[in-house]
């Protein structure tokens, strides 16, 4: 009697299965969505050659598009080169092991591919193995990875990839704004850090943040004793069940004195967390990442946002991969210190937040002035955390030895490397 | 009989078409089409080869774990901790990879060890459960949830701790295995023909344990009624052990499959949730083996499938999970009220 349940169950499947297959297209559904699958069409588009059709590229995004930070920055630049160029931007959000089970993202890049796009975009560090993968397993794709060094010859993991492009902003630069930003603000000299994994460019990253904080603690006259520590919550964003909680570590730094809190994760989670606080009677201030928008989340104790702005070098590269002009090769771009914040030109910018005083303004500033004229903290005496020398008295670091940064810096609490 | 045969389709019928309906209600309420939705679904699991061989990949670990739970089922268990067997079957493959990284052995060989590694690992961590049960008085199903969390959190452990990459500890996982660790796939795609020809046998030798073997109605016997079998000379506990032990093992098996043919590393969501997709096919078979094989190939066709809906139509593609927890929901429920339709029946 029951037997047959399950036989049932699956032959109307297939046949449900079949029936929308055949169906014809939904009328009332703007059939544009899913246009010109590249496949089947070879005869019509012969035909209808005459009307270029637009460069279409793919995005492979870590966290959700509107995530308010890394993944927006990209996902915005994507919308800034299709209304430059009148490309068509095809994406896919939410590529991480927690929210897509099951698959891959060279797997997914397939999928975009699929969809007619002929270049496609890796954002995340996460997805560099998969870039690999992809790129060698598609040479007639173009493909460029944020964040990586694949393809840089100085680097230590070079590899002659012809079709693929690393491109990275010197966020750098961005770190130390917002570490000078937090110093100044403090009232307690101890600044935390939401850390998102360890590696390279966290690791860079978080010591410019230190850097800054600590030209501007001493620049600014402070009379309290400068207190870095960094907490690491495991992975880029919170994924329940797998990393630290973003908030509760914010809301732990708050509540133990460290009365400023810079983001180092894709989203910006600290800033709610400080404004709850504050509304409740503990003063607590934000640096934002990532998105030019982070701080709109809770402006009040916003200090400001160190931001990526992708576009022009995604525009560069995808023109270059439309005329034919495409090169491999590792990007990684200043500011425009002529115009910091100019969306056509830098890769990194910094918007003040208005929780930062109009007296911190003007030393933030100065110190934006001086790096514009060339001053680079990269510059030594450094020692590594655990005190082994790093820049002798005057040496200035080579990009190998910011990007490759082996450790924390002296005087950084945290951890250096994943126990 | 053949009333009830009739009412019996009826009543799926009934279950398919509010399922469906569900989903198609959810989509209508947000403005999307349905008929769109479920065309590109469609096309996005079978529409190319390429594709198929994605669903293919999907199915394999997914057919091994309903093999697996069609026996614990049959033995009356309910083996929630199929998804934390599966986890410690990639345990135990990245482990012996690990452990024969530099040896001079074949590389079928090791692959062999490592994929027997993983059921053993597989089986073990179902014997705990087990062990739990007969000997502590402890449900299967909170002993198995438990031990999902465990398997979980050991595998975080190990990729950002001992397991981790030089330097950096990642999501992304271990550092991947050479090439030659990898069952052999088929040009282009990224289906292995071992890994299938592996799920099949599978599901084919659990099919015949249970319809044609001694043991498999002494299993039967023990699901139906511990108390009776036991009175009947069965030794119950050592039954229910048993169907631990072989339902660990397939669990170890795919578990095995997804290192060796899919990510060639250990990651930290390596079970991909297959161990609970299959508890909800094993319960939509309704425990019959048969019906394994195209049920699951339906479940792992929604899951790539879905994978089109936010790229072409800017949908969440969770939508295949809400008709697949959809669907298993209506199906019990319209069983359930069928039963009840044939008892009043009977009784006047």
């Amino acid at each position: 009697m029951r037997k047959n349940f399950a036989r049932l169950v699956s032959l109307l499947f297939v046949f449900v299965f079949a029936l929308s297959a055949c169906g014809t297209p939904a009328t009332e559904a703007p059939p544009a969505e899913t246009e010109a699958p590249a496949t089947d069409a070879p005869a019509t588009e012969a035909v209808t050659e005459a009307p270029a059709e637009p460069f279409v590229f793919g995005m492979l995004l870590v966290g959700p598009y509107n995530d308010g930070g890394w993944s927006q920055a990209h996902y915005d630049a994507g919308l800034y080169v299709e209304e430059k160029t009148g490309a068509k931007m095809i994406y896919l959000d939410k590529v991480n092991p927690a929210d897509r089970p099951g698959t891959t993202p060279d797997q997914l890049a397939e999928e975009l591919v699929a969809q007619g796009a002929k270049l496609v975009i890796f954002n995340s560090d996460d997805m560099k193995d998969a870039s690999t993968t992809f790129a060698k397993a598609n040479p007639d794709v173009y493909v460029i990875m944020a964040s990586g060094d694949q393809v840089w010859p100085d680097g230590k993991a070079y590899q002659e990839i012809p079709n693929l492009m690393n491109i990275m902003g010197r966020m750098e630069y961005g770190k130390m704004i917002a570490g000078c930003a937090a110093a100044l603000s403090s009232t307690t000299g101890k600044i935390g850090y939401l850390g998102p994994l360890i590696n390279d460019e966290t690791r860079r990253l978080t010591a410019s943040a230190y850097l800054g904080a600590k030209y501007c603690h001493e620049k600014a006259g402070k009379t309290t004793d400068l207190e870095f520590k960094v907490t690491w919550i495991g992975f880029w964003f919170h994924i329940p069940g797998f990393t630290t909680d973003p908030v509760d570590v914010s809301k732990d730094f708050y509540t133990t004195g460290f009365d400023v809190v810079i983001s180092g994760i894709d989203n910006s989670v600290n800033l709610p967390e400080a404004k709850k606080l504050t509304d409740e009677g503990t003063p607590s201030l934000a640096v934002a990442y990532d998105y030019i928008n982070a701080c709109d989340a809770a402006p009040e104790v916003c200090l400001g946002v160190p931001f990526f702005n992708w576009g022009p070098d995604y525009l560069a590269a995808i023109q270059s991969a439309a005329d034919g002009s495409w090169e491999s090769q590792f990007i990684w771009s200043g500011p425009d210190w002529s115009d910091l914040n100019n969306h056509d030109t830098s890769a990194i910018g910094f918007v003040k937040g208005d929780a930062l005083s109009a007296e911190n303004v003007a030393i933030l500033d100065e110190f934006i002035a001086e790096l514009a004229a060339g001053l680079d903290l990269w510059t030594g005496p450094i020692n590594l955390q655990d005190g082994t020398p790093y820049l002798a008295d005057g040496e200035v670091a080579s990009d190998q030895q910011v990007w490759y940064l082996p450790q924390l810096l002296e005087g950084m609490q945290g951890l250096s490397a994943s126990e | 009989m053949l009333k009830s045969r009739f009412s019996g389709l009826l009543f799926q019928i009934i279950a398919l078409a509010l399922s469906f309906g569900v989903v198609s209600l959810i989509l209508i309420s947000i403005d999307a089409s349905p008929t769109e939705a479920f065309r590109n679904m469609f096309k996005g699991s079978f529409g190319e080869m390429r594709k198929f061989a994605e669903v293919l990949v999907a199915f394999v670990p997914l057919l091994l774990v309903t093999a697996g739970l069609l026996v614990t089922f049959s033995a009356g268990l309910w083996n929630i901790g199929v998804e934390g067997q599966v986890v410690l079957g990639a345990i135990a493959t990245t482990w012996v990879y690990r452990y024969f990284l530099e040896s001079d052995l074949p590389p079928a060989l090791i692959i062999t060890l490592a994929i027997l590694g993983g059921m053993i690992g597989g089986a073990i961590w179902a014997a705990f459960t087990g062990i739990l049960k007969v000997f502590g008085g402890v449900n299967e199903i909170f002993g198995g949830l438990g031990l999902n969390f465990v398997a979980t959190a050991l595998t975080i452990y190990l990729i950002f701790g001992p397991w981790k990459r030089p330097g950096v500890a990642s999501m992304s996982g271990t550092v991947p295995f050479p090439d030659e660790f990898s069952l052999p796939l088929l040009a282009n795609l990224r289906i292995s023909p071992w890994a299938l020809g592996i799920a099949l046998i599978a599901i084919i030798i659990v099919f015949f344990l249970l319809q044609g073997t001694y043991f498999g109605l002494k299993l039967k016997a023990v699901g139906k009624n511990f108390r009776a079998a036991y009175l009947l000379g069965i030794p119950t506990w050592q039954y229910a052990m048993y169907s631990f032990l072989i339902c660990g093992a397939l669990a170890g098996l795919a578990g095995a499959m997804q290192v060796a043919a899919v990510y060639h590393r250990l990651i930290p969501s390596i079970s991909s949730g297959y161990g609970y997709l299959g508890l909800m096919v094993a319960m939509l078979i309704n425990y019959q083996a048969i019906w394994a094989i195209p049920v699951a190939l339906f479940f792992a066709a929604l899951n790539i499938g879905s994978i089109q809906l936010p790229i072409v139509m800017k949908l969440d593609s969770s939508l295949s999970g809400v008709l697949q927890g959809v669907l298993v929901l209506f199906a019990l429920l319209v069983e359930g009220a069928r039963q009840k339709f044939i008892k009043k029946g009977q009784n006047t």
